[in-house]
């Protein structure tokens, strides 16, 4: 057993326990962790959440059971006081002795408090710990309502404590020396912006002053500058930088910097090769680095050293960082300042959105040298990536920041082009290389798969766009298509699922489920499926109710108050009054509001469950059928009154209408199907607003398909022009059964047709052509289905069995009594929600 | 309409004080969902045979509050039974009546208990 002793036991301290743990070789080690604070490592970079919504257990960032359950001795609240390198001991403040093998100093930094008059005060703070945040809870719990509390020191950490100080309820200022904010990571013009937007927030915020005295009789009254100006203030928390905690080191006879910081090579050994330092307090290559990011490293980098020995620290650290400060996101990467005769800045100010983007490129257009966002950093995982790994920029670099205007947006390319060493998620350090390779040797084969075994997301998250990215793209590169799949019960899309069911003379869900899928399906896959069995075997909805849309479940359209509406099939539009006759006495006598639809038919509304069937018994005694307006399917065929009657008219619109309607009723589709048929050019059925429309010209029928209404309307385009009657139902056979068989589910015509290869050229050769061979095929089937149909309402009402879903109550014969109405010009609404 | 909601609070195995037979397992859809009336409430009931399971939940969808959830799909998600409203495709777990869109309302759930073929359910009625 060789034994480890970690002294400090904050963020970094933790992960090298982490790291430890997790390594395959961890059984031979045992581990002792000393830490001065009262409780386990805790999220500092989160800390100003203590006092909005977190405790500080839920800070930890793991709690003593863990420590516990991976044999590792956690010693809180004890300080080590002295190391012996000859002994390879350590001492704490009990007395006790422990002996290491090997020594790990993470000890950590002190907050620095600058030698300013009057900083020992009451009501001046630190902020470092849950304690100080304590601390100034207590404090500012005293203070009189209103009370102003100041911040020295406007870098990062600085902000976070003016923003704790604002959820304390106090008048947040913050003091900096410099004149800009953030002083190391951003610029004058960054620095504005974010004053601007921290300021619209109520945060004072006083640049270039220089602290002189801190006034007041025993607790801080004032704050006195150089400038002879002066800030009433309750309370002070000084973030004015950090003093690497060195003293153990020092004291022991381990080298130290000038300037304080442990000295440590590549390896994070310290001037004993027994003694590693992380973190913090380690000086590396004359740098104390103050970020969690390299800190995380240092420690993987110390773990591996201990273990296989095949990790070192780059030579430079690098100190990109992206965060979300006060509510405004803030990156900076790189050099994020150079600017000289190779390099310019290219900048974007957007002052009324508070937006900054500033990058550095070379002026030869060859690379990226860094940059600054403000307000807006979406971009920065790209930026990053193609700063961190040299590669090249596109023609006008400017794109990077302003998106090309015009035709492709994404600013990297592919994420495939970036290199195998290229680090995609910071947090947890995974390559892009150890992505695809989990992928590429079978590991993994989706996101899932991948987020788990490389840990990549799983810290901050912000990398999350760029994994989704890189596992589509490798699939794709290795030939696995990334499926759009029904969903998570079916592992195939719909045409897949069409042709499964069909070879496999699947029948029933249960069936599909069993033999092509998992699980008990959902509200996405069950009506996909009885779609298919639909347009395979002409199912109506009766035979498998429990799987159907819910609309189609109960043949009816669920409208506003859970009651339903009623359409009966009016072939074309042409209605006989002996039938609206019916209709009106029907609605009468069910108090139904009735509408005149958009298809040329007529709807009744306000029908309750139990009463579906009833009204449908009337109507089919009068000679009406369903007109299938609840379901993907065939709703209608509207026409234009035609040659029989208009002056214009050149053929029979109306005739020809209702004969395509009648051929097609019951056909359930991907999508709803809406036709129409004009007897001239003048177009007065919109048949061009259709999936498939006839216009009546010289010599026949031109056949439009692929239009449609709605949200984004598009015309039916040309397929044919001058067929005659048999010719266009043969082509609309033909598309019909081609669309049914190949879109995915609730892709109507419009949509279907842009995605369809080649278009309508290539429609044009599969329909008329028929350059795929299954010309002859796709109109038997459609015979096939035109031969079966039924009407499903008259189905249902014949059949005790079938009929008995259409009843509010399984246990009693009452109607639902929260069901209400209002009046409506002499009609009935639901009752609006 | 709001009271209505009041009417329904989830009712678990152990706090349930009285167990009423709403019917026939025949009477239920298999796979599928219906309605069942105990005084003022109207409860969904799901038999799910796939897996030999059922549940029960109140019958107002909380969104719009209408009777609806006993005539939506019902299925799973990793797993856990849900149960789709009709009216807008809101689902909600059948195990616990959370709503799994992320939304902040969730229904009621009953537990349901199978005895020589008929389909009891259990309150808690004061």
């Amino acid at each position: 057993m060789k034994k480890v002793i970690v002294i400090g036991n904050g963020m970094v301290g933790y992960k090298f326990c982490e790291k430890l743990a997790a390594h395959p070789d961890f059984e031979a080690f045992q581990v002792v962790v000393f830490g001065e604070e009262p409780r386990p490592a805790y999220d500092r970079v989160h800390l100003s959440e203590y006092f909005s919504d977190k405790t500080a257990d839920q800070l930890l960032l793991a709690g003593r059971d863990w420590y516990a359950s991976k044999g590792i001795a956690l010693h809180t609240s004890e300080l080590v006081t002295a190391i012996d390198l000859e002994a390879k001991t350590v001492t704490t403040h009990k007395q006790a002795v422990y002996e290491y093998d090997n020594l790990i100093l993470a000890t950590g930094s002190a907050p620095f408090v600058p030698p300013i008059k009057g900083a020992d005060k009451k009501g001046v703070f630190v902020y470092r710990t849950i304690e100080d945040l304590d601390a100034m809870k207590a404090y500012a719990a005293k203070l009189k309502s209103g009370a102003k509390a100041a911040v020295l020191g406007g870098g990062l950490l600085g902000l976070e404590a003016a923003n704790a100080a604002k959820e304390l309820g106090l008048e947040a200022h913050v003091i900096e020396f410099a004149p800009r904010l953030m002083p190391r990571q951003l610029d004058d013009a960054a620095s504005a912006i974010l004053q601007a937007k921290i300021e619209s927030l109520g945060i004072g915020i006083h640049l270039s002053k220089a602290t002189q005295q801190i006034a007041g009789d025993e607790a801080i009254e004032r704050m006195e500058f150089a400038d002879d100006t002066h800030l009433d203030v309750d309370m002070l928390i000084i973030s004015a930088g950090i003093r690497p905690r060195d003293e153990l080191a020092r004291a022991c006879g381990i080298q130290v910097g000038p300037r304080g910081g442990i000295v440590v090579n590549e390896k994070m050994q310290t001037s004993d090769s027994h003694v590693y330092a992380i973190g913090e307090v380690a000086l590396y290559n004359d740098g104390i680095y103050g970020l969690v990011a390299p800190g995380y490293e240092m420690a993987d980098v110390a773990v591996h050293q201990l273990t296989d020995g095949s990790k070192s620290m780059a030579a430079s650290i690098d100190m990109s960082t992206q965060l979300k400060l006060i509510g405004t996101e803030v990156a900076s990467f790189g050099d994020p300042f150079i600017e000289n005769e190779e390099v310019a800045a290219i900048t974007y100010v957007n002052k009324r959105n508070g937006i900054y983007k500033r990058i550095n490129v070379a002026r030869d257009g060859s690379r990226l040298y860094g940059g600054i966002l403000v307000g807006d950093s979406s971009d920065y995982n790209s930026l990053f990536q193609i700063y961190y790994n040299a590669m090249k920029l596109p023609l006008n670099p400017e794109d990077l920041i302003l998106g090309s205007r015009g035709g492709d947006s994404n600013i990297l390319g592919s994420v495939l082009d970036l290199p195998d060493t290229a680090q995609i998620c910071s947090c947890e350090s995974v390559s892009k290389g150890s992505i695809c390779k989990s992928i590429e040797e079978g590991t993994c084969s989706d996101l899932k798969d991948v987020i788990k075994c490389t840990k990549a997301t799983t810290g901050c998250g912000g990398c999350k766009p760029m994994v989704v990215d890189l596992v589509n793209e490798t699939l794709k590169a290795l030939g696995k298509e990334v499926k759009d799949t029904v969903c998570e019960h079916f592992k195939y899309n719909r045409q897949e699922l069409y042709d499964l069911i069909k070879i496999k003379l699947i029948k029933t869900f249960e069936e599909a489920l069993a033999r092509l899928g998992s699980g008990c399906g959902c509200e996405i896959c069950k009506p996909v499926i009885a779609s298919i069995f639909s347009s395979v075997y002409m199912d109506t909805a009766n035979k498998q109710p429990v799987i159907q849309d819910s609309n189609d479940r109960f043949l009816a359209n669920i409208q506003r108050n859970g009651t339903y509406s009623v359409v009966p099939r009016v072939a074309g539009g042409e209605i006989s009054p002996e039938k609206l006759i019916v209709l009106g006495e029907v609605a009468k006598k069910y108090n139904l509001y009735t509408k005149i639809t958009g298809g040329q038919r007529i709807d009744l509304f306000g029908a309750r469950l139990h009463e579906l069937p009833l009204i449908w018994k009337e109507l089919i005694d009068a000679g009406f059928e369903s007109g299938h307006a609840y379901g993907k399917s065939l709703r209608t065929v509207k026409s234009c009154v035609g040659s029989t009657w208009c002056r214009y008219g050149m053929h029979e619109s109306v005739s020809f209408a209702i004969e395509i309607e009648n051929r097609y009723r019951g056909l359930r589709s991907p999508h709803k199907l809406k036709g129409g048929v004009s007897g001239c050019i003048r177009e007065c059925a919109e048949a061009r607003g259709k999936d498939f429309g006839l216009i009546a010209v010289d010599g026949g029928w031109n056949l439009y398909v692929c239009g449609n209404g709605g949200a984004t309307p598009k015309h039916a385009i040309l397929l044919a022009e001058q067929l005659d009657d048999a010719t266009c139902i043969k082509y609309l056979d033909r598309f019909l059964m081609f669309y049914i068989r190949t879109s995915g589910p609730l892709v109507r015509t419009a949509p279907w047709l842009e995605k369809l290869d080649g278009g309508i050229e290539y429609l044009k050769q599969v329909v008329i052509e028929d350059s795929l061979g299954i010309a002859e095929e796709l109109e038997t089937e459609m015979q096939g289905l035109v031969n079966k149909y039924e009407c499903e309402w008259k189905q249902a009402i014949e059949d005790p069995k079938l009929a008995s879903r259409f009843k509010h109550f399984v246990n009693s014969d009452d109607v639902d009594d929260t069901v209400e109405f209002v009046s409506l010009r002499d009609q009935k609404m639901p009752r609006p929600w | 309409m709001e009271e209505l909601l009041n009417n329904y609070t989830s009712v678990f195995p152990d706090t349930a004080t009285s167990w009423v037979r709403v019917g026939h397992t025949s009477d239920f859809p298999e796979n599928g969902g219906a309605c069942v009336k105990h005084g003022k409430l109207q409860i969904a009931v799901f038999n799910f045979s796939l897996t030999s399971k059922w549940y029960a939940c109140q019958n107002l969808c909380p969104h719009k509050l209408e009777m609806v959830l006993s005539r939506g799909m019902t299925g799973d998600t990793d797993g856990i039974p849900k149960v789709a409203c009709p009216l807008h495709k809101k689902t909600f777990s059948l195990e616990d009546g959370s709503n799994l869109n992320g939304e902040s309302y969730q229904i009621a759930t009953y537990p349901v208990k199978i005895q020589d073929n008929m389909v009891y359910i259990g309150f808690s009625d004061k």
